[in-house]
């Protein structure tokens, strides 16, 4: 069943928020020469949740990520599985940093990238959820850096992914363009239901978008928060606010003063 | 109505130096301060030119010469462009073809004149080998670059959504190469008639080449000026149909859009 695509289709387009992948790590260790970058992450991440990673630069969280995506080896052991039976890396979808959009093809071919011709016309479709579909036949050029990387979501979802791998995708825009790509990331995920992994170092962020926010320092798991608040989330809210300090404050090493509110709603 | 005018006089601007050169010329070869064994006047220079595109002549030679430089141009051009193809790919074939073909880059093309002379004669592959030989390096070198140096990232993507093999060459990595390829054919395209000329000059029966000389023979500079001219008007024709192509085949590109 897992070889054959077609059938994995059915089930997906049928029973939508059964799509997302559960991801396994174990003893993830991964060494630059003498450099240890991570050093032995063990990660649940249950189907269809929306997780995101945060830490300083040079933490390991996007080496993590790309150990994920196969796109670094590792010692220890990457797992997708949907309970039942092993997925394939075909499953995941990994939008990076910068939009890595083919100059040479115009927006609908790059969205259509990689896709069997037969599922061309899926293409338009993800454009039209993006909110590009008119500018399919431009040359990515023309597009505002907000509109490629938006381009570039269309392209990642145009494979139905299970598992979506977001590298600080949003990192280069202005505020308020990331403000409306959180609202279209938010309204994607839980329309396609699959599992989303945020790396960013942008704590708003993480809290804006992910069920759970977890902190990588030096290599590590430190932290493991579970945020409870209603969607869509409002930024000014107290309790957003409270749980944005307190992660704040241990990201830059500072001792949590009066946060009891904060970790009522993170328990 | 004053934007349109400064246009005009903007598009006829680089044509006056050119024109104003031309009219002194004309006066000082009609005055008989310039001898007409040394330059002839442009008039009698156009008069020569329609003599022999009347009698088809100069078609007769440029065809030939056209006819040489295309062949010799698609030898040594398709050569470079497959070698750097395969060195721009593979490491080890880099590591295999390169040290020696930086040496080979090294001597020049005319250089090999007596040499080819002694091989080929004077018949018509001696000529063609030196201008097979002259525009392999050009595309050869930019072809590698350009492989060389597309970028990385794009091509992780691309594996990472799925593409390898012969659809990575073709999707990502051969048109990320393309801007680089094309200024090697435009250095190719420069290099070809000047090779071609001096080739024809040393030795053919036919010819622009073949031509001046003869003309040189009978001491006729109009003659010889006219197959200079010819030699200017197909360079520049060569460098038009690049251009074209890199704005048809880059027009992705934004510096190629108007």
């Amino acid at each position: 069943m897992e070889h054959n695509p077609a059938a994995i289709e059915a089930i997906s387009r049928h029973d939508g928020h059964l799509r997302g992948t559960a991801l396994s790590l174990r003893g993830i260790v991964k060494r630059y020469g003498e450099r240890e970058v991570l050093r032995g992450i063990d990660l649940e991440i249950q189907p269809g949740e929306f997780v995101a990673i945060v830490g300083r630069s040079g933490c390991g969280k996007s080496t993590l990520l790309r150990v994920i995506a196969r796109l670094e080896d590792t010692q220890g052991g990457v797992q997708l599985h949907n309970g039942r039976q092993q997925l394939t890396l075909d499953d995941t979808r990994i939008m990076f940093q910068e939009p890595r959009l083919l100059p040479w093809k115009r927006v609908l071919a790059n969205v259509a990238l990689g896709l069997p011709p037969a599922r061309h016309p899926e293409a338009l479709e993800v454009l039209t959820e993006v909110g590009l579909a008119e500018r399919g036949q431009e040359w990515p050029s023309r597009l505002s850096g907000g509109q490629r990387q938006r381009v570039a979501l269309a392209r990642a979802l145009a494979h139905r992914p299970r598992l979506l791998l977001l590298d600080e995708p949003l990192g280069a825009l202005d505020a308020l363009t990331r403000i409306e790509m959180h609202e279209l990331i938010e309204r994607l995920w839980l329309q396609h239901g699959f599992t989303a992994l945020l790396v960013t170092h942008d704590v708003q962020e993480a809290i804006a978008l992910a069920d759970r926010v977890i902190l990588i320092e030096d290599g590590r798991v430190t932290q493991d928060l579970a945020v409870r608040l209603p969607r869509p989330r409002a930024r000014g809210d107290a309790s957003f606010a409270a749980l944005e300090a307190r992660l704040l404050d241990q990201l830059l090493g500072r001792q949590p003063q009066d946060r009891d509110h904060a970790s009522d709603l993170a328990a | 109505m004053s934007t349109l005018s400064s246009h005009r006089w903007n598009r006829l601007l680089p044509w006056i130096p050119p024109a104003l050169l031309l009219i002194l010329w004309q006066l000082l070869a009609q005055t008989g301060v310039i001898s007409v064994r040394v330059l002839p006047s442009p008039a009698s220079i156009v008069r020569a030119a329609w003599t022999l595109t009347a009698s088809g002549e100069l078609l007769q030679h440029v065809i030939v010469s056209s006819r040489r430089a295309l062949t010799g141009f698609a030898i040594g051009g398709g050569l470079g462009l497959l070698l750097g193809l395969a060195t721009g790919s593979s490491r080890r074939l880099e590591l295999l073809l390169d040290t020696s073909l930086q040496m080979l880059r090294n001597i020049p093309p005319l250089a090999l004149i007596p040499l080819v002379i002694l091989w080929f004669g004077i018949d018509e592959a001696a000529k063609l080998f030196i201008v097979a030989i002259g525009v392999f390096f050009p595309l050869y070198l930019n072809t590698f670059h350009g492989i060389r140096s597309v970028d990385p990232g794009l091509i992780e993507m691309a594996r990472s959504y799925g593409l390898s093999g012969w659809r990575l060459y073709l999707d990502v990595i051969l048109p990320g190469a393309l801007s680089s390829i094309l200024v090697g054919v435009r250095f190719s395209l420069g290099l070809m008639w000047v090779l071609l000329i001096v080739a024809e000059t040393v030795s053919a029966a036919d010819g622009i080449g073949h031509m001046t000389m003869n003309a040189r023979e009978f001491l006729m500079t109009d003659v010889v000026l006219v197959g200079v001219l010819m030699y200017a008007l197909l360079g520049k024709l060569a460098d038009v149909i690049a251009r074209a192509l890199e704005r048809l085949l880059l027009r992705w590109h934004p510096g190629y859009q108007s």
